[in-house]
């Protein structure tokens, strides 16, 4: 069995949760996003979002983050099965990006990506694409950020 | 301070074109970023990107998305009164961003709207594009954003 194969769709993928500290996301900010709201709690509070929160860019980093801890369980379990991983390769981009609820200082947010599609490419034979929804839920249920994801996979 | 912002959502009109960077893209901020959220070995080492299909030591897509963002808050989104963004609607990486590569490119105002829903608040769509110092499109995004009225608090 090819790593490919291993990929199951419909398959809900638990990436865990990840709780952003103000220290973090005023770091992230400060590099990448230094709007008022990302980076000082009392010009939040006259915002749109009332509160200190996370650049967007910042919670889908942190998801890349918890992807590649995931995988490399998954990667330690398929070798342990006598199968052979698959090697992630390069992504073709990300569509319907939404954040939907602001991230707070304090949130933790669980990170979950469903496998909706994977096929051969014609142009590369050694490599095939995987899709997927990804939605990240707040500590109260709430759906925070979601994105359709590619990613480039060996065959 | 709202009243101290240059461009409020009236600025925003399509066809408005705020130039990008140049925004030089080291090695150091590269794996800097990968080892912090995307430690893949292209984006960490020199050879291992090399074996890869990037080519080389090659940025993170997300760190690409946070670059542009960078450029676009240097640009015009501080002298705003934006009030950040609800979503993206796509995210192309066309090419690989390598370690050296100097950015630069444009955000154009697609079309704009104030929000019935918010009033005050109005709702403007961008399009961005990043280009290498070989003018090769590097990566390519449309997306919303919020931006205050200049008759609720704004002024020039």
């Amino acid at each position: 069995m090819s790593g490919f194969d291993a990929y199951e769709i419909g398959k809900r993928q638990d990436f865990g949760s990840h709780t952003f500290t103000a220290e973090e996301i005023i770091a992230f900010a400060k590099k990448y996003d230094p709007q008022s709201f990302h980076l000082d709690a009392e010009a939040a509070r006259d915002s749109l979002y009332g509160g200190l929160c996370a650049s967007g860019w910042h919670t889908t980093a942190i998801w890349m983050k918890k992807n590649l801890e995931h995988r490399d369980a998954w990667t330690a379990q398929l070798k342990a099965e006598g199968k052979v991983p698959p090697v992630m390769g390069p992504s073709p981009g990300i569509t319907n990006l939404k954040w939907l609820r602001p991230v707070f200082a304090g949130d933790s947010v669980h990170y979950f990506t469903t496998i909706t599609s994977k096929r051969k490419l014609r142009s590369k034979p050694l490599w095939g694409i995987i899709e997927g929804h990804t939605e990240g839920i707040n500590q109260n249920g709430d759906k925070v950020v979601c994105f359709d994801n590619a990613v480039l996979e060996s065959l | 301070m709202l009243e101290n912002k240059k461009y409020a959502f009236e600025d925003f009109t399509p066809g408005t074109v705020f130039h990008l960077g140049p925004y030089p893209v080291s090695a150091e901020e590269i794996i800097a970023f990968a080892s912090e959220f995307d430690p893949q070995p292209m984006h960490l080492d020199e050879d291992a990107g090399k074996q890869s299909l990037l080519g080389g030591l090659a940025a993170s897509g997300w760190h690409t998305c946070c670059m542009l963002m960078r450029m676009m808050i240097d640009s015009f989104v501080l002298d705003s009164a934006s009030q950040g963004a609800p979503g993206v609607d796509f995210v192309q990486w066309k090419k690989p961003v390598l370690a050296g590569d100097i950015l630069h490119g444009t955000s154009t105002v697609l079309s704009s709207r104030p929000l019935q829903s918010r009033p005050g608040l109005g709702l403007v769509q961008m399009r961005q594009e990043l280009f290498n110092q070989r003018d090769e499109l590097v990566a390519a995004s449309e997306n919303p954003f919020f931006v205050l009225l200049r008759d609720k608090g704004v002024s020039s």
